[in-house]
């Protein structure tokens, strides 16, 4: 009734193309930027910021590091703790050796480490596909874990093993990263960057390099024939996609835990985020949201709401019960929505459309 | 399912969300337990949750509290992971908690620079960064009764008296078999420095993490080198995996000791009868012949509030767990004092760990005379350096195989020093202390 696009003509090409076409689309997108850049800061406290919007947005990015390779370019990965690591240890020895330079620069720079990484490891990919692949990159995974651990120059020596997180500021004063660093400081810093780095993935999906990945998945003898170089597009994807991932490592050093040891970096981290493209949905970037948001706040959510109604079960089968979820919906999703909690929006957006009547 | 459902459930879940913030009784305390029933540490981390709720239920239900204080607890499991132990360090500060454990030093070494920012004390007992007994660098953490370099220290005082003299070491081949993380890798450089000073060779065989059950390579070195001893920093699943691997070897094993956190009945037991002779240190007593244990078993275990199995109750890990809930009651008894508040905040508790002090007529007076050794913590010296023992492992239980002794602090004093200092050079700028002191 109120959401349909009966009215709304598009006169120029720009208007036709644009992400969200629909006026009812615009408004809803824009409030929630609003509520994000304005609303939350102004309402949460310090909890909400440091435990569960940091730590969502981070991994909604590596989520959509991830995507981009398994979804769109169809190349199974296990590889993405082991690629968020890189770009974490990477902006550690960046920011140490230069300690003047703006840390936001180098957490964008620390990407391209990542990237460098997922180009060599990318490479057995145009031989290989599908499990074989995963196995390559499950040595990626355990050959980088153990970099982190055995190379003592990557933590400049640290007795402990581990990197942290110096006090960085702004020219201004404004501290960035650091234990004084304020939750809200650190909160609009990683939303903006996971806005504006959505909203470039968004529109590489969208165009001529995106379009290959997608023929590559699909079928990658047909995208040949029609001109697509495989050499090219897989070796894009798995540099875009480790790129993210090494920025949203970065950020999960710099930004939210502040110091990590390398069992941070574990295959636990790859498959926790694999699990949320699955659940999100492949091959959607809404979905890397969803995915995100469902893996990383039900077990907070859990713990807190079930004690609250009462039933208080312990801490221990909070945790039991997270996994059995978490496993039960994935065979669920397998099963009866390949395309995860973003086919559901879709439908639910669609259904919409044509309320109050069941169809159109 | 219905959009409209959907929708409604997600409306109750969030008022229900916004209804959890507890409503802090009158008189009470606030302090959260993380603990890890699950994963693979979970052998070692659930005598210690059982023992750490234990004694604090115990002073509720036999005290009513500290003074008359209730000590309302929960625990937040972190499975020893870092991640999640972050998430439950921003619960503890969110709940306003008296005192933050984060029983793993990975956890430990993510929190150290949040604590005197967020003004949140950290109790890593035994465990974590070893320069953090530095006071003056460290006001917020607190690492009694000694610290793993303390403990290094002990190995090699005890194993220089096995050989009748610390020089007699000359020429010996120590195997140090340690988890592959900050955990393991902290006691390195004391033990370089001691393999140099008395020199003895130190071979290393570090066991990664995700590998920690499946050992037989690094034994198989074990084998080849030939040690005279075998020294093991374990933890959790890797632990009986070691004792296990040492037994199927034949390595002797009374020439194999392990740093208190490898002394768990499971550990050992795993072993079977071959591991009799199996050493670890120790701070605190095993069994329960102790008023206050006792007490435990009257007013806890045998009232069915405790998650204990009765036969594991008593045990070495269950006991420490007591320990560290000891620390935590004496701390807020002595912040009472000192603050002349009833209830605390976290701030004051941070003067009572500050003052911490334990003697034998306190220990005496609250019936666990010879539980632990007498315990004191100053501004200057958090960890306070304490006394240990040797345990060994008779095949079905651990006895005391040595008196209590002090770690050679002569050694590991300029050492910590020194690492305090490089830690605060590194993570500059470091705060320096503005906590008065107040002993």
């Amino acid at each position: 009734m109120f959401y349909r696009e009966a009215g709304q003509f598009k006169s120029s090409y720009a208007t036709d193309q644009a992400i969200f076409p629909l006026l009812q689309d615009r408004i809803g997108f824009f409030t929630i930027l609003a509520i994000a850049f304005i609303g939350v800061p102004l309402l949460a406290d310090d909890f909400i910021l440091d435990a569960i919007a940091i730590p969502f947005l981070i991994l909604t990015l590596a989520t959509i590091g991830l995507n981009v390779l398994t979804g769109y370019a169809g190349q199974l990965s296990l590889g993405t703790g082991g690629f968020m690591g890189v770009g974490a240890y990477a902006c550690y020895k960046l920011t140490t050796a230069f300690p003047e330079v703006n840390i936001i620069l180098l957490i964008l720079l620390s990407g391209v480490f990542s990237a460098g990484v997922g180009l060599v490891f990318g490479l057995p990919s145009l031989r290989i596909k599908g499990l074989y692949l995963v196995v390559t990159t499950l040595a990626a995974q355990f050959f980088l874990e153990w970099c982190f651990i055995r190379i003592g120059w990557l933590y400049n020596y640290n007795v402990s093993g581990a990197i942290d997180s110096p006090e960085r500021s702004l020219a201004g004063g404004l501290v960035l990263t650091g234990p004084n660093a304020d939750s809200v400081t650190r909160y609009l810093v990683v939303l903006a960057i996971v806005a504006v780095m959505t909203l470039l993935v968004k529109n590489l999906i969208r165009g001529r390099i995106g379009r290959s990945w997608m023929m590559i998945r699909d079928m990658d003898i047909a995208a040949e024939l029609m001109g697509v170089r495989p050499l090219v597009a897989k070796l894009s994807a798995f540099a875009v996609s480790s790129y993210i991932c090494g920025v949203a490592g970065a950020m999960f050093v710099f930004f939210y835990l502040g110091s990590v040891e390398p069992a941070a970096f574990s295959i636990t981290l790859s498959f926790q985020i694999l699990f949320m493209v699955i659940i999100g949905g492949l091959g959607s970037l809404i979905g890397c949201y969803f995915g995100a948001a469902f893996i990383w706040i039900l077990p907070i959510f859990l713990r807190n709401v079930l004690p609250a109604i009462g039933i208080d079960i312990g801490a221990e089968n909070i945790v039991h019960l997270t996994s059995m979820i978490v496993g039960v919906l994935i065979i669920l999703f397998l099963i009866l929505e390949p395309h995860g909690l973003a086919r559901l929006w879709q439908l639910g957006k669609e259904k919409l459309r044509v309320w109050p009547f069941p169809y159109a | 399912m219905e959009v409209k459902t959907l929708l409604r459930g997600t409306l109750m879940g969030g008022v229900l969300f916004a209804a959890i913030l507890p409503a802090a009784a009158e008189d009470s305390v606030y302090v959260q337990l993380p603990t890890y029933r699950t994963g693979p540490y979970a052998g070692s981390g659930i005598p210690i949750a059982n023992g750490m709720a234990d004694y604090i239920t115990m002073l509720n239900e036999r005290d009513g509290g500290i003074n008359g204080v209730k000590i309302v607890f929960d625990e937040c499991e972190t499975g020893y992971d870092t991640q999640k132990g972050v998430e439950c360090y921003e619960q503890a500060k969110a709940k306003k908690s008296l005192v933050f454990n984060p029983w793993s030093t990975g956890i430990t070494l993510a929190v150290i620079p949040k604590a005197s920012v967020d003004k949140m004390p950290i109790l890593s007992m035994a465990y974590g960064l070893s320069a953090a007994a530095d006071g003056k660098t460290f006001p917020w953490v607190f690492n009694p009764p000694m610290t793993y370099w303390d403990g290094a220290s002990g190995v090699v005082k005890y194993l220089g008296d096995q050989e009748g003299g610390l020089d007699k070491l000359k020429g010996k081949k120590i195997g140090y078999i340690y988890l592959d993380a900050g955990y393991g890798k902290e006691p390195i450089p004391l033990l370089e420095q001691f393999a140099t000073q008395y020199g003895f060779t130190l071979l290393k065989y570090p066991v990664p993490g995700k590998e920690m059950q499946n050992q037989s390579s690094q034994w198989l070195n074990v084998r080849r080198d030939k040690p005279d001893y075998m020294v093991i920093w374990g933890w959790g699943a890797m632990n009986p995996t070691a004792v296990k691997e040492a037994t199927k070897i034949r390595f002797p094993m009374d020439k194999f000791i392990g740093v208190w956190w490898s002394g768990g009945e499971d550990d050992a037991r795993g072993g079977g009868q071959q591991a009799k002779g199996y050493m670890t240190l120790n701070f605190n007593a095993v069994g329960t012949d102790f008023p206050a244990v006792q007490d435990i078993k009257k007013y806890v275990v045998d009232a069915g509030k405790s998650k204990v199995e009765a036969a594991k109750f008593g045990e070495n890990l269950y006991n420490r767990g007591v320990v560290n809930s000891l620390y935590m009651a004496e701390a807020i008894r002595i912040a009472q004092e000192k603050s002349g508040k009833k209830v605390i905040t976290a701030e004051d508790m941070r003067v009572g760990l500050e003052n911490l002090s334990i003697d034998e007529a306190r220990l005496e007076k609250i019936g666990l005379k010879g539980f632990i050794a007498p315990v004191k913590v100053t501004c200057d010296n958090h960890s306070g350096h304490n006394k240990m023992y040797v345990q060994r492992w008779t095949g079905d239980k651990w006895e005391k195989a040595s008196d209590w002794f002090d770690p050679m602090s002569d050694v590991v004093n300029p050492m910590l020093m020194a690492a305090a200092k490089s830690y605060a050079e590194t993570n500059k700028p470091w705060p320096a202390r503005s906590e008065p002191c107040a002993n």
